[in-house]
């Protein structure tokens, strides 16, 4: 189908736009119907796209019709396509728990996720650089109403510091792109890819600067060192569904970074080849360190689950900084994972904390949990993903990562870090299962209330997608390569993604 | 032109980088501002200055860019709104957590023993 790539965009759009609108907008029943039937809307036509893209090539959209690289084209690739679906994947799951009750906490939550999902989902697909920072606004301002929902000190000290930086990124992502346009004269992705291997002297310098703006940007969205002050706080205080939305929104600058590291500025860019890696190396090792100090250091699963965050996007930056294709194979894989296994864990918190009363998610003694089997399992699965044991997912993403390195250097410090960090996250997490089901006094408190149906299954489901990204392993991983190599190799087909363009 | 256009450019961007790192809420939205000013400036200047060229065609000798143009328009609407959301989550702060330090809460200084509350500080001498 011809508009297949812009679905991912318009459905979330037009749900949003209609949840506004006054027949639904005073029902939340209706509202919670709309959001569930278009998250699923969502992931049918996502698959559709990933199905299309893996049999028919790289879809190309030229919006209203006007050819790159003088119009905005969106541009599914595989590795966008992936992007997406693990999007609307996440959206539906997460959807699936809000409408059980998180959801009232505030005014216009539906609206809000559906504008975030649709920056999100953009954000992924676009091949202009200034349309990406279009979507980057949407997400984020879409983002910034959802993490104050529900009110509350802590939500909204928490925003304060998000919203301030963010604001600050935005500028500094505006200063990037002048900077790029006035060197490049293009804002197409494809179309800077190929030029920028033309510059020299001078204007190289300056384009060098524009571009090392951009991974600042990308670094305080992706939470890389030193800017990832703000993670922590920001996902423990957010509305469990909320958090778990969030888990996506650090692999958005990883994502950034890969586009426009290893396309823009990878091999073939002449003298700005690789500007990014000697930056890369140092943040995205201090990054998983620091993130495994947290782990260890964590007093709650929320906290932990935040601090979880950022070691995976450390490990996810040393495969940007690794930049050959099995790194950037093993880092869609280990994306999959990490986003899909942390969203799960916010939730299981959540749950956990609204049957422990005062003492919430802290690893402290308290009353026992109304669903201790459930909760127990659940909680085991979820860390046993994201510790990295065999069978689920995290361990075959980790050996990826491990194996993708190159030279002695490399093995030298990736695989103590990552392999450390592991080690951080088994002790906290054996310290936390112990503290919270097996120390406890009193019994269950009265008014703790029992996870719900729904709850369970948006848990159950992100927690399924461990196993099954193990069982289907092989063919993941065959998808990941090709999308890998067609990232570095992308100067082969950018003429193809370029059709107004004189050759 | 271009060194007076450089120099406005840069002073806003150093007044707004020194607002924005201010600990008073409403000194770093006004840093911000300043800030997404300088932003919309420099990006109308990528598109490189040029005198008595308009961007439509037939109007003059020589064109300039009209690419920045529609760059900045998209990033005035987006900064306008930002800096709304920004002030009113100010006022939100300001109203939940009794004070409007960026923080959340008053830094306490050792020297400093006077009460602190606010704008109403009596004079204790």
């Amino acid at each position: 189908m011809q508009h297949l790539s812009i679905f991912p965009i318009l459905i979330p759009l037009l749900f949003g736009a209609i949840m506004l609108l006054p027949p639904i907008s005073r029902d939340i029943n209706s509202q919670r119907i709309a959001s569930v039937v278009g998250t699923l809307f969502l992931l049918i036509s996502s698959a559709v796209l990933l199905y299309t893209v893996n049999s028919e090539g790289v879809q190309l959209y030229a919006l209203g019709g006007w050819q790159a690289p003088f119009g905005i084209a969106l541009v599914a690739d595989k590795v966008s396509s992936l992007m997406v679906l693990l999007t609307a994947f996440l959206a539906f799951a997460v959807m699936l728990y809000a409408v059980a009750g998180q959801d009232k906490g505030g005014a216009y939550f539906h609206p809000l996720f559906m504008f975030q999902i649709m920056g999100i989902n953009g954000a992924f697909l676009t091949g202009d650089i200034f349309n990406l920072f279009v979507f980057f606004e949407v997400l984020l301002i879409a983002s910034y109403a959802l993490l104050i929902h529900a009110g509350g000190k802590q939500k909204t000290q928490a925003t304060m510091h998000y919203v301030i930086l963010n604001l600050v990124g935005s500028s500094l992502f505006l200063f990037g792109l002048g900077i790029l346009y006035g060197t490049l004269g293009t804002l197409n992705m494809a179309d800077m890819a190929i030029k920028v291997g033309q510059l020299e002297g001078e204007t190289a310098t300056l384009a060098k600067t524009g571009a090392l703006l951009l991974l600042v940007v990308f670094g305080l969205k992706a939470a890389m060192l030193p800017m990832h002050f703000w993670l922590p706080k920001t996902y423990a205080s957010a509305t469990a569904p909320v958090a778990a939305l969030f888990a996506i929104m650090t692999k958005v600058g990883v994502y950034s970074i890969f586009r426009v590291y290893t396309v823009l500025f990878g091999e073939h860019a002449g003298e700005l080849a690789n500007i990014a890696t000697p930056w890369l190396w140092p943040l995205a090792l201090l990054t998983i360190t620091i993130g495994a100090i947290g782990v260890f250091a964590s007093p709650s699963i929320k906290t932990l689950s935040a601090n979880l965050v950022i070691v995976s996007s450390g490990s996810l930056l040393a495969c940007a900084a690794i930049n050959s294709e099995e790194a950037t194979s093993a880092a869609l894989y280990y994306m999959v994972h990490s986003t899909l296994a942390s969203a799960a864990l916010f939730l299981i918190a959540d749950i956990m904390a609204r049957q422990r009363g005062k003492a919430e998610d802290r690893f402290v003694r308290s009353r026992p949990f109304v669903q201790p089997k459930l909760l127990g399992f659940a909680f085991a699965i979820s860390a046993l993903a994201l510790v990295g044991m065999p069978p689920l997912s995290g361990f075959v993403g980790k050996i990826m990562i491990l194996q993708a390195t190159q030279s002695s250097t490399q093995t030298m410090w990736v695989w103590p870090l990552i392999l450390l960090g592991s080690l951080a996250a088994l002790i906290t997490f054996s310290r936390a299962g112990t503290t919270l089901f097996w120390r406890h006094n009193g019994t269950a408190a009265a008014e703790a209330e029992p996870a719900k149906k729904l709850e369970i299954a948006g848990v159950a489901l992100l927690l399924l997608a461990s196993p099954v990204l193990v069982i289907f392993g092989g063919d993941m991983t065959t998808f990941t390569q090709q999308a890998a190599s067609y990232l570095h190799d992308i100067h082969a087909s950018a003429y193809q993604l370029l059709p107004g363009a004189a050759q | 032109m271009e060194g007076l256009y450089a120099f406005c450019v840069g002073l806003l961007t150093a007044c707004g980088i020194f607002l924005a790192l201010r600990g008073r809420s409403f000194s770093v939205v006004i840093g911000l501002t300043l800030l997404s000013y300088a932003v919309n400036l420099f990006l109308f200047a990528s598109g490189r200055l040029k005198l008595n060229a308009a961007a439509v065609l037939g109007e003059s000798e020589q064109y300039s860019d009209p690419l920045p143009q529609a760059l900045v328009l998209t990033a005035i609407v987006i900064g306008f709104a930002m800096t709304a959301f920004a002030v009113i989550l100010a006022m939100r702060a300001r109203a939940d957590l009794g004070n409007d330090h960026v923080d959340g809460t008053l830094p306490v200084s050792p020297a400093d023993t006077a009460q602190q509350s606010g704008g109403n500080r009596k004079c204790n001498t």
